[in-house]
C-alpha cells in the first residue's frame, strides 16, 4: 500500500536511501513516477527529435533546472507557500496587466513579458498561483463555502481567467480556471449550485462563441470536422490520427514511426508528441503511459487527502487534477476528440515552461506531504 | 448566518474533502476510460484505415522522364542530343513567403525580370507539389552557391536533367526543329500518363514530326518522400524507356554548304535523291539557333527572330511558295510534246513579245530583240518565253493543269515536316471557286511561263525535278532513313515510298526536255553555262528568273532603280548526272535577281560536294 511517508526496511530502520529522500523532503513514490515519466520522455523525444542528441541535452538541462526548482518548493513549508500566496496572485496580475499593454506578441497573442533580463509568461505562473490564491482564500473559511465566500472566490478565480483569455490564450484561460475551479470544488461547492453553473455555462456558450477570435472559431469548426480542411487547420489532426491509428496495438517500434520521421507530423517533439508515442508504442504503450499518469496523479491525490490542513488538501488536490487535465487535454486533442488548444504532455513535450511550472506543483505537493506537525502522527 | 456555521470544524472538513478526493478519483478514472476508449477505436478497429491512410502518405509514385531520343544525320553527325543541366526549381505549396525567397535567391543566382514574369506565370498552372523551373541553365557557380543555402529556402530544388542540345546550332534548325517546355494547348492532348515526367516537347521540325519515336514510354518508381516531398528512399522503380534515335538521310556537310552558298540571300535549298525520295539537304536562310528555345527564349533574341525581312523562323524549303518562273518550262514543254500540239523540232519564231489573237496586250520575253526562230531544245537552253507563250495558248489551261498536277504541282509533297504548303497550280474550276471569275486565255501564257498564279515551295521543285529526272518514277522525299532503337541497338530502315509513276504515251519526249534542259549547262548559248565546267558527267537543269514586282506594260525592269525587296527571285532546278540521276537540287535565292548568275552557281556547290562524297566511298 502506498503509505504516509515512504518505505521502512525490515528491521525498523530507515535505509541511507530513505534518509536522503526525507532529508530532501522528497516523496518517493511521486519521486518515482516522475522520474520514470521523464525518462520515457526522454526516450519518445530521441525519437521525435530525429535523434537529435542536442534536444536531449537541451531537454536535460531544463529537466535538471526544473528538478532543482521542485527540490527548492519541496523544502518551503506548506505554511510558507500559504503566506506567499496571495503575494504571487497580487504580482501575477499586475503583470498580467503589463502583457496586455506592453506584451510582445508571439504567434498573434500577447503572452510574453520582457523585463529585460528575462522574457518570460505571467499565464505561466498564475497556474501555480490561481489555485494557491483560491486555497489561502477558502483555508481559513468554513466548508463547504458560504454563497458570499463563492461570490468572493469567482472574481479571484474569473480575473486571471478573463485576461488571458483577453491575450488571447483561451488553452491557459480553460486550464487555470479549471486548476482554480478544482480548489473550489474540493472545498465542497454543492452539487446542486455546480449542476446549475454547468447548464448556465452551456446557455452562455453561443455569446462566448460570438466573442471569440477568428482562429479560435476555426479550432472549433476544424475540430468537429478536421477532413474539411486537410491542408489547413485540419491538417495536424488528421495527420496526428493517420500516426496514432497506424500505429496499431503493438506499434512500429521505436524510432520506426513513419509519419514521425517523415515529417508529416506537426509538431512532433512539442504538443504532438503522444503521437509518435502512439505509433511507435501502440496500444499497449499507451495504456501503460495511461497507467503511469494515473499513479502519479493517485499519488497526488492521496497526499492531499493525508494533507494536515485545508490549505495543504485544496492546493494539493487540485495541482494533482491540474496535471491530469493537461494529460487529458493533450491526449484527447492529438486523438482528436478534443479541439488542438496548445496543451503539452506533461513532462514528455519538448519545451521548458510547462516542465518548470509542473515540477514546481510536484515540488509543492511534496511539501505539504513532508512538512508534518509532530502532534498529527 | 448561524453561529455554527462559521466556526471550522476541521474533522467534518476532513471527511468532506475526502469524499471530494473521491469524486475526484472516479472522474479521473472516468476520463482516462474515455481516452483508452479512443485509443482502441483509433488502433484497433480503425488501424487498417489509417496503416492504409499511413502508407499512402510516404509512398509517392513518381514518374522518370524517359530520354529523348538523339538524331544523327546519314553519316553519324549528331544534330540532336541530350546534355546535362541544372536547374533551380520552386515547389510553391512550401514556399510561406514567394517575394521575399525570390529576391533573398536573386542575391545567389542571377534572375531577371522576364524570368520571375515567366515564373509567376507558370505558378498557377503547374500541378499541385510539382516544382516550377525558376531558372535553367545555372552555371556551376550558381549551383555551388544554391546548394551550400539550399537549408534556408525550403521549397527549393536543384535538379539535374538532361536538356535537349544542338551542336550544329544554326545548321539544319528548320530541318531538326526544337524542343521547348509543354505549354497549355500541348497539355490538353499529350498522353499524361506518357508525358507524367517530361516537360519538353517537340514543337517544330522533326522534333515535333517524330515526336512520337523520340519521346519513349515514361518509368515510374515509388519513393518514400517526407512531407517536403523530399525522396527519402527508393522503394521500387520501374526504368523508362528511352526513345528512339532517329538517323536522317541528310547529309550535313552538303546541308552547310548549301548555307554557305545561299550566303546573305533570303532563300532555299533542297537536294534530294531521286531514288528513293532521301532528302540530302534542306537549306533555309537564314536561320537561327534552336538551342535558344529549349530553355525558354528571351524576348530580346525573341524580337530578333520576328525581323519582318529575314524572317529566319520560316522555313522557306517547305512554307515558302514562290513562282517558280521558268523552272517550270520543262514540265511544260513535256506537256506541248505529250499531247502532241508541238513537235520537238518545231520551230517558233520568237520576236521579243507575243500577240494573243483579238489582244493589244504585248506578253515580253524577257529578251527585246528576241530569239529568232527557236525550237524546244534552244527554247529551254535560252530560257525563250515567246515558246511558250505560244505552246501554252496551244495548251489551254485545261490540259496544262492537268498534266503538270503529275509532278506534284499544287500538291504537298509529303515530306515528313508538318506544316508544308501546298503551292498553287491554277485552273478554272480554281479560280472560279476562289475568285468567282472565269479564266483568261491570257492567264493561261502568264502559267506557261510559271508566272502569275502559279506557286511552288523548293521542296515542289525538287520532288517534281526527281520525278522528271527518274522518267516519271517519283518517291515520296523524306528526312528520316533510319530508327534506331537504342536498348536493342536495332536499325529500321524507313522504306522508299514510291509515287504514282509519270506515264507517257511517248518515252522519248523524256529524252527530248532533258537534252533541252542538259543545253541549259552544256549548250554554248545555255543560261547556266558558266556552272557546267569541270564536270565528268552532265547535269540538266533549268534557270528560272521570277518576277516579284509588277512591271507596268512599257515600263522597263531596271535592276539598279528598283529596291532590292522588289528585284526578282532567282532559281534553278538541277539533275544529275544527266543520264543516270543520282541527285535533284532546286535552288531559291530571293530578290537574287538572276537564275543563271545566282542560284545555278549555288546549286553546282551543292553539287561538288555530292561528288566528293560519291568519290570517298
Amino acid at each position: 500500500m502506498i503509505s504516509d511517508n515512504g518505505f521502512r526496511n525490515d528491521n525498523g530502520r530507515d535505509s541511507f536511501t530513505l534518509k536522503v529522500v526525507r532529508v530532501l523532503h522528497l516523496d518517493p513514490f511521486l519521486l518515482f513516477g516522475i522520474l520514470l515519466l521523464s525518462m520515457t520522455g526522454m526516450v519518445v523525444l530521441y525519437s521525435a527529435g530525429d535523434q537529435s542528441i542536442a534536444l536531449i541535452n537541451k531537454q536535460t538541462t531544463r529537466l535538471v533546472l526544473a528538478f532543482a526548482i521542485m527540490l527548492a518548493l519541496a523544502h518551503v513549508s506548506p505554511a510558507g507557500l500559504r503566506f506567499w500566496s496571495p503575494w504571487i496572485y497580487g504580482i501575477g496580475i499586475i503583470l498580467l496587466v503589463l502583457v496586455l499593454l506592453v506584451g510582445d506578441v508571439g504567434k498573434g497573442a500577447q503572452r510574453w513579458l520582457d523585463l529585460g533580463f528575462i522574457r518570460f509568461q505571467p499565464s505561466e505562473m498564475m497556474k501555480l498561483a490561481t489555485p494557491m490564491m483560491l486555497a489561502w482564500f477558502l483555508s481559513d473559511k468554513p466548508l463547504p463555502p458560504t454563497a458570499k465566500t463563492l461570490l468572493v472566490a469567482a472574481v479571484l478565480l474569473l480575473l486571471p481567467t478573463l485576461l488571458i483569455a483577453k491575450q488571447p490564450d483561451l488553452g491557459t484561460a480553460l486550464l487555470i480556471f479549471t486548476a482554480g475551479f478544482f480548489v473550489v470544488f474540493l472545498g465542497g461547492l454543492s452539487w446542486r449550485l455546480l449542476i446549475g453553473l454547468g447548464i448556465s455555462g452551456a446557455a452562455l456558450l453561443p455569446v462566448l462563441w460570438h466573442y471569440m477570435h477568428d482562429y479560435q472559431r476555426n479550432r472549433v469548426l476544424t475540430f468537429l470536422n478536421p477532413e474539411s480542411d486537410p491542408l489547413g487547420t485540419g491538417y495536424h489532426i488528421i495527420q496526428s490520427k493517420i500516426a496514432i491509428g497506424s500505429g496499431g496495438v503493438y506499434g512500429r517500434g521505436w524510432l520506426n514511426g513513419s509519419q514521425s520521421h517523415l515529417d508529416f507530423l506537426p509538431e512532433q517533439s512539442t504538443d504532438f508528441i503522444y503521437a509518435v508515442f502512439a505509433e511507435e508504442f501502440g496500444l499497449i504503450g499507451g495504456i501503460l503511459l495511461l497507467t503511469l499518469y494515473a499513479f502519479i496523479v493517485l499519488r497526488g491525490l492521496v497526499i492531499a487527502v493525508n494533507a494536515q490542513d485545508t490549505y495543504g488538501r485544496l492546493l494539493g488536490g487540485s495541482l494533482s487534477m491540474t496535471f491530469f487535465v493537461y494529460l487529458f487535454v493533450n491526449v484527447g486533442m492529438v486523438s482528436g476528440i478534443l479541439p488542438v488548444v496548445g496543451v503539452p504532455l506533461p513532462l514528455i513535450s519538448y519545451g521548458g515552461t510547462s516542465m518548470v511550472t509542473l515540477m514546481a506543483s510536484f515540488g509543492m505537493l511534496m511539501s505539504i506531504n513532508t512538512h508534518r506537525k509532530i502532534w498529527a502522527r | 448566518m448561524s453561529r455554527r456555521t462559521l466556526i471550522k470544524d476541521h474533522l467534518l472538513e476532513a471527511m468532506l474533502f475526502r469524499r471530494r478526493a473521491w469524486v475526484m478519483a472516479v472522474f479521473c478514472l472516468v476520463f482516462i476510460i474515455i481516452l483508452l476508449v479512443r485509443l482502441v477505436n483509433l488502433q484497433v478497429i480503425e488501424h487498417k484505415h489509417f496503416d492504409k491512410l499511413s502508407e499512402n502518405n510516404r509512398v509517392r509514385l513518381m514518374a522518370i522522364a524517359p530520354n529523348r531520343g538523339l538524331i544523327f544525320d546519314r553519316n553519324g553527325v549528331v544534330l540532336a542530343e541530350n546534355r546535362p543541366s541544372y536547374r533551380l526549381e520552386i515547389i510553391p505549396e512550401q514556399v510561406d513567403d514567394m517575394d521575399g525567397l525570390l529576391a533573398e535567391l536573386g542575391q545567389l543566382v542571377e534572375l531577371d525580370e522576364m524570368t520571375l514574369k515567366r515564373f509567376l506565370k507558370a505558378i498557377p498552372r503547374s500541378r499541385p507539389f510539382e516544382g516550377i523551373p525558376l531558372r535553367t541553365k545555372l552555371s556551376d557557380d550558381e549551383v555551388a552557391r544554391l546548394a551550400v543555402n539550399r537549408y534556408k529556402f525550403p521549397g527549393m530544388e536543384i535538379t539535374a536533367r538532361l536538356s535537349r542540345y544542338y551542336p550544329l546550332g544554326e545548321s539544319a534548325a528548320h530541318v531538326i526543329g526544337y524542343v521547348g517546355r509543354i505549354d497549355e494547348d500541348e497539355l490538353k492532348y499529350v498522353d499524361e500518363t506518357q508525358y507524367a515526367g517530361t516537360s519538353h516537347i517537340g514543337k517544330t521540325g522533326l522534333e515535333r514530326f517524330y515526336e512520337k519515336e523520340l519521346h519513349g514510354e515514361v518509368g515510374h518508381q515509388s519513393v518514400e518522400v517526407n512531407v517536403e516531398g523530399r525522396i527519402l528512399r527508393v522503394l521500387d522503380k520501374k526504368q523508362p524507356i528511352p526513345g528512339n534515335d532517329l538517323i536522317l538521310s541528310l547529309d550535313s556537310r552538303m546541308q552547310s554548304v548549301a548555307e554557305q552558298a545561299l550566303g546573305d540571300y533570303n532563300g532555299a535549298v533542297v537536294a534530294m535523291n531521286p531514288n528513293n525520295g532521301e532528302v540530302l539537304a534542306m537549306v533555309s536562310m537564314p536561320g537561327y539557333d534552336p538551342n535558344l528555345f529549349v530553355h525558354g527564349i528571351s524576348i530580346k533574341d525573341y524580337r530578333r527572330l520576328q525581323n519582318p525581312e529575314k524572317r529566319p523562323m520560316y522555313n522557306r524549303a517547305l512554307y515558302g511558295q514562290y513562282p517558280p518562273g521558268s523552272t517550270v518550262k520543262p514540265f511544260v514543254a513535256l506537256a506541248g510534246l505529250e499531247n502532241k500540239i508541238m513537235g520537238h523540232k518545231e520551230s517558233i519564231p520568237c520576236e521579243g513579245y507575243y500577240l494573243l489573237p483579238n489582244e493589244e496586250r504585248k506578253y515580253r520575253d524577257w529578251k527585246k530583240t528576241g530569239h529568232g526562230h527557236i525550237d524546244m531544245e534552244d527554247s529551254l537552253a535560252q530560257s525563250c518565253d515567246v515558246y511558250y507563250y505560244e505552246l501554252s495558248y496551244r495548251l489551254g489551261i485545261d490540259r496544262m493543269h492537268a498534266f503538270l498536277q503529275q509532278f506534284g504541282f499544287g500538291s504537298p509533297t509529303g515530306v515528313d515536316i508538318l506544316g508544308e504548303r501546298s503551292g498553287l497550280l491554277p485552273s478554272r474550276e480554281w479560280k472560279q471557286r476562289t475568285r468567282n471569275k472565269i479564266w483568261f486565255p491570257g492567264e493561261t501564257l502568264i502559267a506557261g511561263i510559271g508566272q502569275g498564279y502559279v506557286l511552288a515551295t523548293p521542296m515542289q521543285l525538287a520532288s517534281a525535278t526527281s520525278i522528271l529526272a527518274m522518267r516519271g518514277q517519283g518517291y515520296k522525299p523524306r528526312l528520316l532513313k533510319e530508327i534506331r532503337d537504342p536498348a536493342l541497338g536495332e536499325n529500321r530502315s524507313i522504306d522508299a515510298v514510291a509515287l504514282a509513276p509519270v506515264k507517257l504515251n511517248r518515252q522519248t519526249n523524256w529524252e527530248h526536255v532533258i537534252k533541252g534542259m542538259i543545253s541549259v549547262v552544256h549548250g554554248i548559248r545555255g543560261t547556266a553555262r558558266a556552272v557546267g565546267g569541270g564536270l565528268k558527267f552532265q547535269m540538266a537543269g533549268k534557270t528560272g528568273t521570277a518576277q516579284v514586282f509588277g512591271v507596268a506594260q512599257d515600263e522597263e525592269y531596271d535592276e539598279d532603280v528598283i529596291a532590292k525587296k522588289h528585284r526578282d527571285h532567282a532559281l534553278f532546278v538541277t539533275f544529275a548526272p544527266a543520264d543516270k540521276p543520282e541527285i535533284a537540287i532546286a535552288v531559291i535565292a530571293e530578290n537574287g535577281s538572276s537564275g543563271s548568275g545566282v542560284a545555278a552557281p549555288i546549286a553546282r556547290k551543292v553539287l561538288d560536294t555530292w561528288m566528293e562524297t560519291q568519290e570517298q566511298k
